[in-house]
């Protein structure tokens, strides 16, 4: 992208402004169409079988019962789905594994956790399929189980997978484990800057599942035609990759599958993954009819992506100025019942917001009696960080220096070289410190019990394939098809606002809409705070390709060569006054008559999106502690962070809310609760408590802009930091509020009491 | 399955008494629906009571306020009259889900639920609220704490209906409050509930009191110790630690998703102690 | 058991459909009037998506019968906007970027709406309580909070 101008250099017209987004009046009113929308004639619906039991030997399966109910169509079980050999793919931030997938989407030998499926009817009606599910006559063998990732890891632990041996050890361990898998970064001599600290700091840190929260259940819809093709709507974060891994699963032609993203009624990670799509093929498959499927909220919670639960252990060691001499983490991650947690990535950005000379991060992969674990906005970071920046915390005030100051002191920066390998390029985090320290918020008195934390986060954000596809219409306007599916945060509206800027006409005669597998090239999954970034450079590329087009047909009009002719402020101009006098040339002017010059104007990119650039957060929060209950409320809170180019600033702000949102909840009260057998007791929004609006002040917001130098208008992802720092700021802040320290999540009243009392009595 | 709306007490109760066992009362739905979705039950026949013109009222006779079992709580929280007098069963209402589930959601079906848990139960009976109860066999009337024994069960006999809800005269002086304990403002079971109702005198001494907890046992506990505690005294801090004491003795909680023994146990002293000042001060201003 | 045929009024059309007995209000308009605008979260009255008003009362439509709306009035977003014009918390919601995926607006707007019809000049607090039955994901809740701030004062005039 380097022959690209640079957009500081212009005049923006709209990058920058708050257009009404261009799928908003759908979702205003009830017209946006979501995955449980979708109906297709005659359509069967599908239920899902699960597992009661934690870890069981499935000895056999009698769906005769089923069958003969009056409306039962099919009934798919293991016998349906072929064997999958070990194969590794990408799907969105973490890597999955066929064999482990097929058995995810339907178990085969074992049951691995509450809510794993075992069979799926298609019927009539919803009614008859939840009844059909009921006669279905399965015989477990109980075994016993482990959802704990401690106990999971000692030897004597129940074992998931007679056959794993751990990955990533030399030499490799002689006896299967649930550690699936051992990574390990490291840079420098952490003995030696261990000794050259003046304290030294370890603690032990534990989190609990928690789940994505999506408002919207799981849904698709899938017709299966008697020449083989398949027809696909779901709710997905990425429709390319479900269909490669439904492809995969079933032995189709990737070419016999065509699948249309539904609007997403939110996704934060979990929406990568397949669950009911493959179902839903082989139902509509065995009955001939197409088949619709749509998660219950139970299933949700019991069978679908919460992100890891953990145990990690941080040991940093610091000068009496501050200054970190070595830093070491041991994370274990709870994978849930496949390998594949998010430890690597978690193992990597845990103490990158930091230049520190030496490091060794050792992060476990451990197989435990839970739902598969999915990604969750930043995966893995928020987990690994709270420990980190809860350490740092009680260093600046062992040595009095200023929690903001002791992170500027430490701070990566331009040129940093990262321990997991790449010098970190222009980047935001100082910017963002140093913006926080002169936010009035940092100023603010406090009452009694109140108290203030502050803390910081980074992620990584990613490119990927990506293409796009730019027609101009006949009367100027321009509709793009984009790949990457708008996960919520105004996708639609920021590739319109980017293409309207090149062709220098208003956001809103760019329409936007996300293609589905047949009308576009393979784009990767919406994560990794990639939308924005991959899809905007390649709607970018493919404006300018169109704006190239649009020039050429200019000088073909007016006779003269195509370097005589500019583009700006959406006309064709002559490039001076030696070309000649024309009068410019609109982009209708150009299109109207293309027929006539050549035929229609189009642009198109297929790319492989590089240079994301790394994003920084600062956040600082207010609490209040009722010291008789323990209950913790959240009184004030500032998200800053460096966003590159914001596009859209009110929906960058909204990416802030809701994320750091979703990290008080995270903080505070959500958490997987489970009996003695393994099963899950909070399957609901009763019990599983994401915060209501009563619970949460206003989030204010500072946009740092920090432009990525690798993209044309200097777009950061900007998604996943915000909910990376409020599980520490908080935990800072109770600190600072009544004198506690909380190390395990959630901060939840019965904990935060129990440490007053312990405090009190001089524990 | 069979659905019924009689317009009469005596149409519901004969429908119900001859259902077997096999019917259930529908008034907001806000637990029945989500117990048929869980196929907790099964009826084969619900028997919707929100047509019966006498549980519907909310209306003070004669100085007492009668409220039938299927006003919604919205209808309870919008009744100015009974907010006056009531504030702390309106507490206890304003608890119960959200706008939309107190939208459908009845006093008398917060009772017959019998959650321990129920909010608007330890107000009902630290008011002093009797059910008034129709059945096959005729009306009788029964104090609010007798309704529910046990999670899911109640007293009532097959064919029998809270019909409506007697509070006792407002004493002059006297307040009411309800708190719970949730880890949220709001859409939240309880942890632990508690219910005040006092009288003072013109001194500000103490003179009648009723105490009640919810979500700390396996019912709704009628504490007279912790209202002992009260009486004769002007709520000062030695009062306060004793009444504390005593909400915390009669607690026989269990520990579950929703909360440990230790912290129901706990944070029950602490809410009698602030639900007894919130119920003073509304004496105070009469 | 023969499926129930109930008229009702919705959106001010009197409409008549059958149902099961066990049918909810969501499942009638979703499935079998195909009003989808109303969505489920949960089915269990705790995330407030499936929010519509009957008889003037808001209510999750996840938790009645669909045998209860007999002869009563309905409304849902569907019908929130006038004609062509939106409604102003509508329009507030997109002028405020007030929604990101858009499964809750449909419910939130509905609860909005019910709040400043009985409350027409609401404090933070006031609308955070109120629409505390209606979970969102995306925002933080923070521009939602402002944007019916902001049509309450359009409709009142200021």
């Amino acid at each position: 992208m380097a022959t690209m101008l640079k957009y500081e250099d212009r005049d923006l017209k709209v990058v920058g402004t708050r257009p009404i987004r261009p799928d908003g009046v759908d979702k205003v009113t009830g017209r946006a169409r979501y995955g449980a929308d979708i109906n297709l004639p005659g359509h069967l619906y599908g239920r899902v079988l699960r597992s009661p039991h934690a870890h069981a030997r499935l000895i056999s399966i009698d769906c005769s019962a089923a069958l003969a109910l009056p409306g039962v169509k099919a009934v798919v079980t293991r016998d349906d789905f072929p064997e999958m050999p070990v194969e590794y793919a990408a799907a969105g931030e973490l890597i999955v594994n066929f064999r482990d997938v097929t058995r995810n989407m339907m178990a085969r030998e074992k049951v691995f956790y509450d809510g794993h499926p075992v069979a799926a009817v298609a019927a009539t009606s919803d009614a008859v399929a939840r009844k059909a599910v009921r006669l279905i006559e399965v015989v477990y063998a109980p075994l016993p189980h482990v959802i704990d990732v401690v106990e999971a890891m000692r030897e004597d632990a129940p074992l998931l997978h007679e056959d794993q041996i751990t990955a990533g050890v030399e030499p490799p361990p002689e006896t299967p484990s649930n550690v699936a898998k051992r990574v390990r970064f490291a840079k420098g001599d952490v003995a030696a800057g261990f000794a050259q600290a003046d304290l030294v700091i370890e603690r032990e840190f534990d989190t609990k599942p928690v789940h994505q929260g999506y408002i919207e259940p799981q849904a698709s819809i899938a017709s299966y035609t008697e020449d083989g093709q398949v027809e696909l709507w779901t709710a997905t974060q990425g429709h390319f990759v479900i269909r490669a891994q439904c492809a995969k699963l079933l032995r189709m032609d990737i070419s016999k599958i065509r699948v249309t993203p539904t609007e997403l009624g939110g996704g934060f990670g979990g929406k990568n993954n397949v669950y009911l799509e493959p179902l839903a093929i082989m139902l509509s498959r065995k009955s001939n009819r197409p088949v619709k499927m749509v998660m219950s909220r139970e299933d949700v919670f019991r069978a679908t992506g919460p992100t890891s639960g953990a145990h990690t252990r941080i040991r940093i060691g610091c000068t009496r100025d501050g200054r970190i001499t070595a830093a070491e983490a041991q994370l274990d991650f709870q994978a849930g019942a496949f390998a594949g947690s998010s430890v690597p990535m978690a193992s990597m950005c845990v103490f990158t917001r930091y230049d520190i000379d030496n490091v060794e991060v050792v992060g476990n992969d451990v197989t435990v009696n839970r739902p598969k674990v999915a990604a969750y906005r930043a995966p893995g970071a928020p987990i690994a960080v709270f420990g980190v920046e809860s350490i740092l915390d009680e260093m600046a005030r062992e040595f009095d220096i200023d929690p903001i100051e002791i992170r500027l002191r430490n701070a990566a920066k331009e040129g940093t070289k990262t321990y997991y390998g790449p010098v970190l390029g222009p980047i935001g985090y100082e910017a963002t410190l140093e913006k926080a320290r002169s936010h009035p918020h940092m100023k603010a008195p406090l009452g009694p019990n109140q108290g203030r934390g502050i803390a910081t986060g980074f992620w990584f954000n990613i490119g990927n394939e990506t293409t796009a596809s730019l027609n101009v219409n006949e009367d100027g306007t321009a509709t793009l098809m984009m790949g990457t599916v708008d996960v919520a945060g105004g996708s639609r509206a920021a590739m319109a606002m980017m293409v309207a800027e090149e062709l220098g006409v208003a956001a809103e005669k760019v329409r936007v809409l996300v293609g589905d597998t047949s009308s576009l090239g393979f784009n990767f999954v919406t994560a990794g705070s990639r939308g924005t970034f991959a899809s905007g450079m390649a709607s970018v590329i493919a404006a300018r390709q169109a704006i190239d087009k649009l020039r050429e047909r200019a000088a073909r009009i007016w006779e003269v060569p195509v370097d005589g002719v500019l583009w700006e402020g959406g006309h064709a101009r002559p490039a001076s006054s030696n070309v000649g006098e024309f009068e410019p040339m609109s982009i209708g002017d150009i299109a109207r008559v293309a027929g006539k010059t050549g035929g229609p104007i189009a642009g198109h990119a297929e790319i492989n999106a590089q240079g994301a650039g790394p994003g920084f957060g600062t956040h600082i929060v207010d609490v209040e502690v009722d010291t008789r209950t323990g209950l913790v409320k959240v009184i004030r809170y500032t998200v800053v962070q460096d966003t590159g180019k914001a596009i859209h600033p009110a929906y960058v702000e909204g990416q802030f809310q809701g994320g750091a949102v979703q990290g008080i909840g995270w903080a505070l009260n959500e958490e997987y609760i489970y009996d003695k057998d393994g099963r899950l007791q909070n399957p609901g929004f009763l019990d599983y408590r994401v915060p209501v609006a009563s619970d949460v002040p206003f989030i204010d917001t500072e946009i740092v802009e920090v432009p990525n130098p690798n993209h044309p208008y200097g777009v950061r992802g900007i998604g996943e930091v915000p909910i990376i720092p409020p599980m520490a700021a908080i935990s800072n802040a109770i600190h600072d509020a009544v004198g506690i320290r909380l190390r395990e999540q959630p901060m939840s009243p019965p904990k935060v009491l129990e440490a007053l009392r312990a405090r009190e009595a001089g524990l | 399955m069979r659905y019924e709306a009689p317009e009469t007490l005596e149409v519901a109760t004969a429908l119900l008494a001859g259902a077997g066992g096999g019917a259930r009362v529908l008034a907001g739905g806000t637990d029945l629906l989500i117990q048929m979705r869980g196929d907790i039950v099964a009826p084969d026949l619900v028997v919707d009571i929100k047509n019966i013109a006498e549980m519907r009222v909310l209306a003070e006779e004669g100085g007492h306020y009668r409220l039938g079992a299927a006003v919604t709580g919205m209808e309870v929280m919008e009744h100015a009259g009974f907010n006056a007098a009531w504030p702390g069963v309106v507490d206890g209402v304003r608890l119960i889900g959200s706008i939309q589930v107190r939208g459908r959601a009845t006093v008398g079906g917060n009772l017959c639920n019998a959650s321990p848990a129920a909010d608007s139960v330890p107000a009902l009976i630290a008011a002093g609220a009797v059910a008034c109860i129709a059945g096959p066999g005729g009306r009788r009337e029964a104090p609010v704490e007798e309704i529910a024994t046990g999670p899911g069960a109640t007293s009532l006999a097959e064919g029998e209906i809270v019909v409506s809800f007697l509070f006792p005269e407002r004493a002059p002086r006297s307040g009411d409050c309800y708190l719970r304990f949730t880890p949220r403002t709001e859409m939240d079971i309880a942890v632990v509930g508690a219910g005040v109702c006092l009288a003072l005198d013109g001194s500000g001494v103490c003179t009648a009191a009723r105490v009640a907890l919810g979500a700390v046992a396996a019912r709704a506990l009628v504490v007279e110790d912790a209202a002992r505690a009260l009486i004769g005294s002007r709520l000062e801090a030695a009062a306060l630690e004793r009444l504390s004491a005593a909400a915390r003795a009669a607690c026989r909680p269990i520990d579950d998703k929703r909360g440990t023994i230790a912290f129901r146990t706990e944070v029950a002293g602490v809410l009698a102690e602030r639900a007894a000042l919130v119920a003073a001060e509304r004496a105070e201003r009469g | 058991m023969a499926r129930h045929h109930v008229t009702t009024r919705i959106n001010g059309d009197e409409i008549d459909f059958l149902c099961e007995t066990d049918q909810t209000l969501l499942s009638v308009l979703r499935d079998e009037l195909t009003m989808t605008g109303t969505k489920e979260g949960c089915g269990t009255g705790d995330c407030g998506a499936c929010s519509v008003m009957v008889e003037g009362r808001l209510v999750c439509s996840c938790l009645m019968l669909g045998v209860e709306v007999r002869g009563k009035s309905v409304d849902t977003i569907e019908g929130m906007a006038d004609g062509e014009t939106l409604h102003p918390l509508q329009r507030k919601f997109l002028e405020h970027a007030a929604l990101q995926c858009g499964i809750c607006t449909p419910g939130l707007l509905i609860a909005a709406r019910a709040l400043l019809a009985v409350n027409p000049d609401p404090t933070e607090s006031e609308i955070r309580y109120w629409i505390a039955g209606n979970l969102c994901r995306c925002t933080g809740y923070h521009k939602i909070v402002e944007a019916v701030r902001d049509a309450a004062a359009e409709m009142r005039g200021v």
